[in-house]
């Protein structure tokens, strides 16, 4: 049993080559949990939300009780990261905490545990694709190996040299009716081949938006082959109800 | 002799006397009934597919806000007991009796507590295989909002939070509409429909993480915390969102309590078997020929909901290997329970699976079972929090014994080691996700033993012997002391010795 944590794919060198004391394979989450200052994420970066995303902050500071203004930090690093070209830095963290009047380490720590926070910068396009099991049997291993060799053979986790594409493998996004999906940005792109998928990121990479929703026509999750629900006109108000609310 | 046949000649006048009249024994033979087969006229969520006008003036045109003050006049018992006589159960997974958790926010003298008191709405849809709320979020957004009202009355709260996960921006947006909307109109806000109740309604989006849709992990993350579900007791209904009496509660279970109220509780408890009564919407993905979402009566026929909305299983329904009805944390089922399984809560949890979300996850001979079950113990370990150590730990040793397994590098015996960790970490921890992350592996080897064995046993022809934890005995230098434990030089055993 203690061999159980090691890597999938076991080295093949014979056993007496190294006996270290451990065998356990170092095991990194998405990202690393902590910290380290570089030019480009230091807290000596200034960062300040502008006039318009600080009338939404003090917006979404009003919907919760006066005294547990930090209800808002998750709305507030998303406006945040959406301002900071879609991820977080130290500063935008540090700038949140005084923004509350709560301490910075309780922002680092929902920083580290949401996984739609990014604490190192991305492309423009940030290219989400699902492979939970549910997308996996309707062929996204197809999908994510189209879209990663159709941006020049990066890996899941690697932005492109243009800085227009990062990709990474994300777990569902709540859209199994329509897999397999890829997520760009805020927008679902459904029911995908490895063609539709390429069409969809030449057009990203031209700077055009191309339709989100279902790629094959159909629209929402409806059933593809016509309807076998919801054939008729909506009943109106008060129809087929009690006497008392007609 | 004689004795005898007097008792058998009265054995006979008894029997001809039962012929008769029937005595108090015999029960009249219940009348079959199918289920399935619900008309348009009954399906609560019209705006599904997003075809109509989702705003205010498309919603009233569907009948959505249709004398809801005359509801709310009704007052909160009222409300409450046309739930509890519904016999709605809560559609988020763990089918409790809706009714019965609103009125826990009614005790006695809760007129005394002069905290604010808060209705949360679960719309972090996370679970692999569930899309149905995305439906109603986009679709029927106004259903929600009004659901939120006419529940927050029935529990006499003062707001309502709705938590929608981050990777919804859509539907997000469109839900934000329908508040302002709403608000605009004096349908929420301090006189709510011109009934003297004051709600107000408030959208809080979450920023990815499936363990968010427990429900006090839920309550720590609109805290502004991270997401690491409470110990119970204290239940929400005493200490919940910012210490406050709360009820957490799925996007369907609200959405559909305005139209119960209007059309009676009898209609909504006309669908479905006794204690499983409703409509639901079922979201089918996977290997079948149109995956869809779909809302259908409970209690229909597993197969039926198959072949009737989805087009069938993609090469027939003999190319089925085994469905997962309810999201990925109920095991799945075989064919031969697909055929006979009802969906609803009651009969899938005689299968030994669970109704969960109602998220149909369809699998055809074409998919490696294995491969399927350990891509879900990737997902948990992902989305374990990391709090209780058996679920934080146990998620990485399922999915690294899982990964093995699909490739049959392993040794026959550490299938029930891995059973016995299953075992280990489910019940063991604050929240549902180790007993999540527990059944579906639980049930692959129920139904699908011999496969993953057959892959061991063919790994072990190409490769040779293979140790407990993956190394090869191929590998291990006889000459270092290696421990008698570890399985190198164990006998590979015939099936069924184990």
């Amino acid at each position: 049993m203690m061999f159980a944590r090691l890597p999938r794919r076991l080295p093949r060198l014979p056993l007496h080559s190294s006996r270290p004391i451990s065998n356990t394979a170092p095991k990194r989450s998405d990202a690393l949990f902590i910290h380290r200052d570089s030019p480009h994420n230091n807290p000596q970066i200034a960062f300040k939300f502008d006039a318009e995303n600080l009338k939404r902050a003090h917006e979404v500071i009003s919907h919760y009780p006066p005294q547990y203004k930090k209800a808002a930090v998750i709305p507030l690093l998303d406006l945040g990261q959406r301002q900071n070209k879609g991820w977080t830095s130290i500063s935008v963290m540090n700038y949140v905490a005084e923004l509350l009047e709560m301490p910075p380490m309780r922002v680092y720590e929902v920083a580290t545990f949401y996984t739609m926070f990014n604490r190192e910068p991305i492309g423009t396009n940030f290219v989400q694709v699902c492979t939970t099991t549910p997308c996996m049997l309707r062929g996204s291993t197809d999908i994510l190996n189209a879209t990663c060799s159709h941006l020049g053979g990066i890996k899941p986790g690697e932005t492109t040299k243009d800085g227009k594409f990062t990709v990474i493998e994300v777990e569902c996004q709540g859209a199994c009716s329509n897999a397999p999906m890829i997520a760009i940005n805020d927008d679902f792109y459904e029911d995908l081949t490895p063609e539709t998928t390429k069409k969809i990121l030449d057009a990203f990479a031209k700077g055009e938006k191309p339709k989100p929703g279902p790629q094959s026509g159909r629209q929402t999750s409806e059933n593809s082959a016509g309807l076998t629900s919801l054939t008729s006109k909506p009943y109106g108000p008060g129809e087929f109800c009690q006497p008392e609310f007609q | 002799m004689l004795k005898a046949s007097s008792s058998s000649s009265r054995a006979a006048a008894v029997l001809r006397n039962r012929t008769v009249k029937r005595g108090f024994a015999t029960v009249a033979d219940p009348p079959v009934r199918r289920y399935g087969g619900l008309k348009d006229q009954d399906r609560i969520f019209t705006n599904a597919y997003c075809r109509h006008d989702f705003g205010l003036k498309g919603a009233k045109s569907r009948g959505d806000w249709h004398k809801t003050k005359e509801i709310l006049l009704k007052g909160d018992s009222w409300i409450i007991d046309q739930i509890k006589a519904s016999g709605l159960r809560g559609r988020g997974g763990a089918g409790f009796p809706s009714g019965l958790k609103w009125s826990f926010m009614n005790k006695p003298n809760w007129q005394a507590d002069k905290r604010p008191r808060y209705l949360v709405v679960n719309a972090d849809e996370g679970e692999p295989g569930t899309c149905k709320d995305r439906e109603i979020l986009r679709g029927d957004p106004h259903k929600l909002v009004e659901g939120c009202l006419v529940a927050g009355r029935g529990m006499n709260a003062n707001a309502a939070y709705i938590y929608i996960r981050g990777e919804f921006v859509q539907e997000a947006n469109h839900l934000s509409q329908a508040i302002a909307e709403a608000y605009k109109d004096g349908l929420l806000g301090p006189n709510a429909c011109g009934s003297g109740y004051a709600f107000d309604v408030y959208v809080h989006r979450g920023a990815g993480a499936y363990i968010c849709g427990e429900e006090t992990a839920l309550i720590e993350s609109i805290e502004g915390k991270q997401g690491k579900p409470r110990l119970k007791p204290p239940f929400p209904a005493d200490v919940g969102l910012f210490g406050c009496p709360t009820t957490v509660a799925n996007v369907e279970t609200v959405a559909v309590a305005p139209t119960i109220c209007r059309r009676g509780a009898p209609w909504f408890a006309g669908f479905g078997r006794e204690r499983n009564q409703g409509t639901k919407l079922f979201c089918i993905s996977g290997h079948v020929n149109n995956p869809c979402v779909v809302e259908e009566e409970m209690s229909i026929p597993l197969r039926e909901l198959v072949e009737k909305h989805c087009g069938g299983v993609i090469g027939g329904w003999d190319n089925l290997l085994g469905i997962i009805p309810g999201g990925c944390s109920v095991p799945v089922l075989p064919i031969k329970k697909c055929e006979e399984v009802l969906m609803d809560y009651d009969s899938l949890k005689d299968a030994q699976s669970g109704l969960g979300t109602g998220a149909v996850i369809v699998m055809n001979k074409s998919t490696d079972i294995i491969a399927a079950i350990a891509r879900f113990s990737s997902f948990y370990k992902h989305e374990s929090c990391g709090q209780c150590t058996p679920c934080r730990e146990g998620t990485t040793w399922m999915m690294n014994m899982m990964n093995r397994m699909v490739e049959g590098r392993g040794h026959r015996r550490e299938i029930d080691m891995l059973l016995e960790l299953t075992k280990q970490v489910e019940g063991r921890t604050i929240c549902a996700l180790g007993d999540a992350a527990a059944w579906p592996i639980q049930g692959l080897m129920r139904h699908f033993r011999p496969e993953v064995e057959a892959r061991i046993d063919a790994f072990r022809l190409k490769h040779g012997n293979v140790a407990f934890g993956g190394r090869l005995s191929s590998e291990v230098d006889d000459t270092l002391a290696v421990p008698d434990n570890l399985g190198v030089r164990l006998p590979v055993e015939a099936p069924g010795t184990v």
